[in-house]
């Protein structure tokens, strides 16, 4: 009888161990099902559309595995491709000149404004992209008020415009990813222990030294996430060259938009943000490995 | 080996250094001469301004008022990185980006000096990690890590090294042999150390001279022994070990040695000894100078008779009792168990005697208890 109830009880142990052990894969389900109909099935269905050709009529593809749609793709669209990761790329030093003194002062410098100045970098999400964007039109635009400075002050000629220029796309685009650089570079900065600032300033380092040998060093995780949430997202982004460039200024992300939606020209789009994705991949990683073998704590 | 880092040489000399933050007065009016090549600590507890000062002195805090010199250099408003000073920080502060032997260069490398391989590898040799050179210190215990703060401090050999609480985050049993090692260390290399604690202990087994600090004035400066024999204060006497204060009236200080009543018995209290302004005095004995015996033995000495045992607690080295007294205080007696004689009982009458040179006056208008609630070794 004794025995029976031990065996019982061993056997009962066993069965909540087993419950114990899936709870994680519970917790994780939702997270698994998301990503796989909103990730997994999109990226199959991009991989397979893009070796596809025109069948009858306009918008039907069938699976033909052509792989010369890359091939085609490239050379259609090498300079619009180029000038994504050059946009972006400039977009991205100007946000991390820009933030990394914003960052810098709010994690170190603003005492009891810290609170106040950190919702005011996250405030213009309250607010749409494509809005601000507009917005953006409005004030570098023929009636906007830097113009009307510029040409009163005989900088800019009557000929001279702000919109429709490579300027004013990488200005869009660094004013949209601006939060994105100065948030994760706040985090770094402000988890830095001060005495380790003390401590360079007592080993004889002056307060340029102590800057270039200490404090950018220890911000470099704040640096390399803030540089890829900007870099990523502008390389592949339309909206700017749209409202703020003109027909000299297309990225690719204008191209693939295009060819989904103008042209139906699904297999092409499709090869075009394969290849955006990919090479978005490499640059990444090589970045990532640099930065994180040499510098990342 | 030569003193790199610069010209200042010599004692560092405080001069009515004050530091105040808003209304609050963090170091007030402090005079204070530290002389080259010694173990210096400043003592008290926490709040009591020993930090501030040391911040002042490294320059990380600019004194409201007052000097700072080493040697004849005035150094009161250089800035941290030209002075001649380094720092042990508390928790360390070492460069988690950097490897220890690049930790070590740092400073070396600052000042431009050329043999920093060799200072380096000199360095780690001092504090033996050679071995840890190319580690990071997150991979290194806390004891390694202290070492190897004081190894980049010490290296460029300055003309004074601060340290700020540095065996605080050690276990006891570390802290006891970090304490050995420093001492040892600064024996070694012959720069004036200036070390920050709220452990007596620590203290004084380190320091050639303390001085111990208290709402930003010091109390009382001087050789470990000097302050644990001879407090002049009831805080001094309080926070350095543990000490009973009796009210007394000094009756007859004619001789060498004065004549103190208290509550009706007389005792003897060495002049040298009495701080005392008038005839009223807090007359101090060491409870480990205290001999207690069960009522009726012979004793000689200053004799206290009419206590009764309302504590005893067994602790292997010695007995600790308290015994309270016909006035109603309670006294601490630490008896060694060292004479075969089973330890006395709750309850039981005694007599207590010690040597009247062990008896210390302080004067009568001062809080008895001054000092004690500072003193983590007291309850």
């Amino acid at each position: 009888m004794s025995t029976a109830l031990l065996h019982t009880g061993t056997h009962e142990k066993k069965a909540v161990l087993k419950k114990k052990k899936l709870i994680p894969y519970w917790l994780l389900a939702p997270g698994i099902i998301w990503l796989i109909i909103f990730f997994l099935v999109p990226i199959y269905q991009l991989i397979s559309t893009s070796t596809q050709t025109q069948g009858f009529g306009i918008g039907t593809y069938v699976q033909t595995y052509r792989f010369s749609n890359f091939a085609d793709a490239i050379s259609s669209s090498r300079a619009q491709l180029f000038r994504s990761f050059e946009y972006a790329f400039l977009a991205t030093v100007f946000a991390l000149i820009i933030s990394y003194p914003l960052a810098y002062a709010v994690a170190f410098k603003s005492g009891r404004w810290k609170n106040t100045l950190l919702v005011l970098i996250v405030a213009p999400f309250f607010c749409s992209f494509l809005l601000r964007t507009v917005a953006w039109e409005q004030i570098l635009g023929e009636q906007g008020l830097v113009i009307k400075t510029l040409r009163f002050l005989h900088i800019f000629s009557a000929q001279d415009h702000l919109t429709a220029t490579p300027f004013a796309v990488v200005a869009g685009l660094t004013y949209n990813f601006l939060p994105f650089m100065t948030l994760p570079l706040y985090a770094s900065l402000e988890r830095i222990d001060i005495r380790m600032m003390e401590a360079s300033g007592d080993l004889y380092a002056n307060a340029i030294t102590t800057f270039r040998r200490v404090t950018v060093p220890l911000s470099m995780p704040g640096v390399v996430a803030g540089t890829l949430l900007t870099f990523i997202p502008a390389a592949g982004d339309y909206i700017n060259a749209e409202l703020l460039g003109n027909p000299g200024t297309k990225m690719i992300g204008n191209v693939i938009e295009a060819r989904y939606l103008a042209i139906v020209d699904y297999p092409g789009a499709a090869a075009l943000s394969l290849i955006l994705m990919v090479t978005i991949l490499i640059l990444v990683m090589a970045y990532v490995k640099r930065a994180g073998t040499e510098e990342l704590v | 080996m030569v003193d790199a880092s610069t010209s200042a040489h010599g004692d560092l000399t405080l001069t009515n250094l004050t530091k105040s933050f808003g209304e609050f007065v963090a170091v007030d009016d402090l005079d204070l001469v530290i002389p080259q090549g010694s173990f210096f600590a400043l003592l008290g507890p926490s709040g009591c301004g020993k930090t501030t000062t040391l911040r002042m002195v490294a320059g990380l805090e600019e004194p409201t008022s007052g000097k700072i010199s080493i040697g004849k250099t005035d150094i009161t408003f250089e800035k941290p990185y030209k002075r001649p000073v380094n720092t042990v920080f508390q928790n360390y502060a070492l460069f988690p980006h950097l490897s220890i032997y690049e930790n070590i260069a740092f400073g070396l490398r600052r000042r431009g000096v050329k043999d920093v391989d060799k200072q380096v590898q000199n360095a780690l040799e001092l504090v033996e990690l050679t071995h840890l050179a190319s580690r990071k210190p997150n991979q290194l215990s806390g004891g390694q890590q202290q070492r190897i703060a004081l190894a980049r401090a010490i290296v460029n050999r300055p003309a004074l090294l601060l340290l700020d609480e540095p065996l605080g985050a050690l276990d006891l049993k570390l802290r006891r042999a970090m304490q050995i090692e420093l001492k040892w260390i600064q024996t070694e290399v012959g720069i004036t150390f200036v070390h920050v604690t709220h452990d007596q202990e620590e203290a004084m087994t380190m320091a050639d001279t303390i001085a111990v600090m208290n709402e930003g004035k010091i109390e009382q400066m001087g050789s470990p022994a000097d302050l644990y024999d001879n407090p002049r204060t009831s805080f001094v006497a309080n926070f350095l070990g543990q000490s009973n204060l009796i009210k007394g009236s000094i009756v007859d200080s004619s001789g060498g040695s004065a004549v103190v009543d208290i509550f009706g018995t007389k005792v003897g209290l060495a002049q040298d000894r009495n701080h005392a302004h008038d005839s009223s005095v807090l007359l101090g004995i060491r409870p480990e100078k205290i001999r207690i015996q069960p009522a009726g033995t012979a004793m000689h000495g200053n004799i206290l008779e009419g206590g009764v045992i309302s504590d005893a607690s067994y602790i292997g080295v010695s007995t600790q009792y308290q015994v309270e007294m016909p006035w109603g205080q309670e006294l601490m007696v630490f008896e060694q168990n060292d004479d075969g004689t089973p330890p006395l009982a709750k309850g039981d009458a005694v007599v207590m005697s010690w040597e009247p040179i062990f008896t210390f006056g302080l004067a009568g208008d001062q809080d008895a208890t001054a000092g004690s609630e500072a003193n983590p070794d007291s309850e």
